[in-house]
């Protein structure tokens, strides 16, 4: 894995929990992680809300010039979101805001992002999002995000689900539209992430298994 | 996969008005709904109909008036402190009898408060912040899926009663995802089949007719006291026709919550909580708060004790749920504010301490 993987993707798509489930499994695996929250578009559901239980698990939580103020909309980054960047002996992962306005924001640290031995970008997909359920919308979004910060996607986190609404067919017409967007785009698919309570599923790609981190419970019963 | 599709909140309710015909939104900017605003931006042009962003809530009420009078199906949403800026508008509708659908994803206050969700805006809602007497009808979703069919009904009942109609969501049902299914692509009202639709509407009367005059202002006393007793007339109907409201296990029930929006999910989950326990509990959701359902509370058994308010605010639906209850149960409250959502462990355990449970 690299030492640097930024998470991209259409608003909604899931890139906060994507985000929070791979510093655990990098924090897991004995890594020094850190997790750098640039979520400036919107204040609901931001991985700093998890802040204390991130720390818990070992994880380096950086988001806004505030620390934990959850609430503010306020475009102020915490200046120290160089340090994990600058520091090789942490693992870091970059959680951007949705769509190409989200992701603008990597700019400033584009030189940390250059060098592809080094860093991963990855776009997440969830093809039951009305704006990204065919492969040419995911095609227009991914192009969008990457003409925003001027570096190519790496490679493709399929994350179609539908809570807890989920079927077989939802997994299904997900990887095969994954696929899609691979074969069109010559990126390839890294992981289809998919609940750990549907494990385990055997695909040709690699499956990662996640744990809704961000949800409350009491949306779901 | 299904026809369903996993939305946020705030893009479901723009879809379902666009879908309900509605090709008019005037809207300024405020969190947490700003993704509705931006929806109509990109989507109404596509579907032919009219966006503006409005230099403020005051001019986007006013532009909503001006919409609404010329037989347009409008839609206009904010947020609480941008919910406070129309109020004299919302008055003005009333009292002109313009049908105009409300979005209210409403956050904590009083004043700018927070951007983290509130329900703080019960009496804004239901008793108004403009002057003189009249109502809106209120709507209160506690899923999106209640949210879009809500949307619907909404822009039919402001079409019947002639009347604003809100639909109050707080910042939660805005910002969260859940699966939706739209409902069918209605086709707006032609220009051309305005006149005989809404024949009230401005629509010029080409020397064919008399003169549609819409206005709010009655220099003749009598003719004021006249509308008056019509429009109350028509808001008696309503208190008739349009409560609505979901009983969840109260048919053993001894403790009753009453909770709408987001906090009646909470609260059901509450509920299962102390069942698990033996604790007998159960929950009224208004699902119109204007007019309030009182008829629900007809239906409770004698088994009940007590009821308890549940609301993200200091306690505004309870003078409500008094008023309901008719003195016949003891009423408490339990509640969070500052834009922090109740747990369902906090509501179990505020239970158990209330003297009435003891």
């Amino acid at each position: 894995m690299k030492r640097i993987t930024v998470i991209v993707g259409h608003y909604g798509s899931g890139k906060t929990e994507f985000a929070i489930n791979y510093a655990l499994h990098l924090a897991h695996q004995g890594l020094k992680t850190a997790l750098v929250d640039l979520d400036i578009a919107n204040p609901y559901f931001r991985s700093r809300e998890r802040q204390e239980f991130l720390e818990e698990e070992g994880i380096a939580l950086y988001s806004n010039a505030f620390g934990r103020d959850i609430t503010s909309d306020l475009p102020a980054l915490d200046p120290g979101i160089r340090a994990p960047l600058e520091d090789k002996s942490y693992h870091v992962v970059l959680d951007a805001g949705g769509d190409g306005s989200g992701a603008r924001i990597l700019i400033q640290y584009r030189k940390y992002l250059t060098d592809p031995k080094e860093t991963e970008i990855l776009f997440i997909l969830n093809g039951n999002r009305p704006e990204t359920d065919t492969a040419e919308k995911n095609i227009h979004c991914l192009k969008a995000i990457e003409a925003e910060i001027g570096l190519p996607i790496n490679a493709l986190v399929n994350n179609t689900h539908m809570l807890r609404e989920t079927t077989s067919d939802d997994l299904n017409r997900g990887m095969e539209l994954a696929r899609e967007v691979s074969g069109i785009s010559g990126i390839p698919i890294k992981y289809h992430s998919i609940a750990k309570e549907r494990m385990p599923i055997t695909c040709q790609e690699d499956v990662f298994p996640l744990t809704l981190y961000m949800r409350p419970e009491w949306l779901d019963r | 996969m299904t026809e369903k599709k996993l939305m946020k909140g705030n893009e479901a309710f723009a879809e379902a008005a666009l879908r309900n015909g509605c090709r008019f939104y005037f809207g300024y900017p405020i969190t947490p709904q700003n993704e509705l605003t931006e929806y109509m931006s990109r989507e109404l042009p596509l579907r032919g109909g009219s966006f503006v962003q409005a230099e403020s809530e005051l001019a986007a009420i006013n532009m909503a008036y001006g919409g609404a009078v010329s037989g347009g199906r409008v839609l206009i949403s904010s947020s609480s402190p941008g919910i406070a800026l129309m109020q004299e508008g919302i008055s003005f509708l009333c009292s002109t009898e313009l049908p105009v659908v409300l979005i209210n994803v409403s956050r904590g206050g009083p004043g700018i408060g927070t951007i983290q969700p509130g329900q703080a805006d019960y009496n804004q809602a239901t008793r108004g912040g403009g002057n003189g007497d009249y109502h809106v009808i209120v709507y209160a979703p506690s899923s999106i899926q209640e949210g879009v069919d809500l949307i619907g009904k909404a822009f039919e009942m402001a079409d019947l009663y002639r009347n604003p109609v809100m639909i109050l969501a707080d910042g939660m049902l805005g910002q969260m995802m859940e699966p939706v299914l739209l409902p069918e692509e209605k086709n707006p009202l032609r220009e051309e089949d305005i006149p005989s639709v809404k024949p009230w509407a401005l629509t010029g009367h080409k020397e064919k007719r008399p003169h549609n005059v819409i206005k709010s202002l009655f220099l003749v006393p009598e003719a004021l006291e006249k509308n008056l007793t019509r429009w109350y007339g028509k808001y008696q109907r309503a208190t008739e026709e349009l409560p609505e409201y979901e009983l969840y296990q109260t048919e053993d029930a001894e403790i009753i919550y009453v909770a709408y929006g987001s906090t009646a999910r909470i609260v059901k989950e509450s509920i299962q909580m102390l069942r698990e326990e033996g604790i007998k509990a159960g929950l009224v959701r208004p699902v119109s708060l204007w007019p309030f359902p009182e008829k629900a509370f007809e239906e409770l058994g004698p088994q009940v004790k007590n009821l308890i308010s549940v609301e993200l605010s200091m306690g505004q639906m309870i003078q409500d749920v008094k008023l309901a209850s008719a003195g016949r149960w003891p009423v408490s409250l339990i509640n969070k504010v500052g834009g922090i959502l109740l747990s369902p462990q906090d509501i179990v355990d505020e239970t158990k301490k209330l003297e009435v449970n003891r």
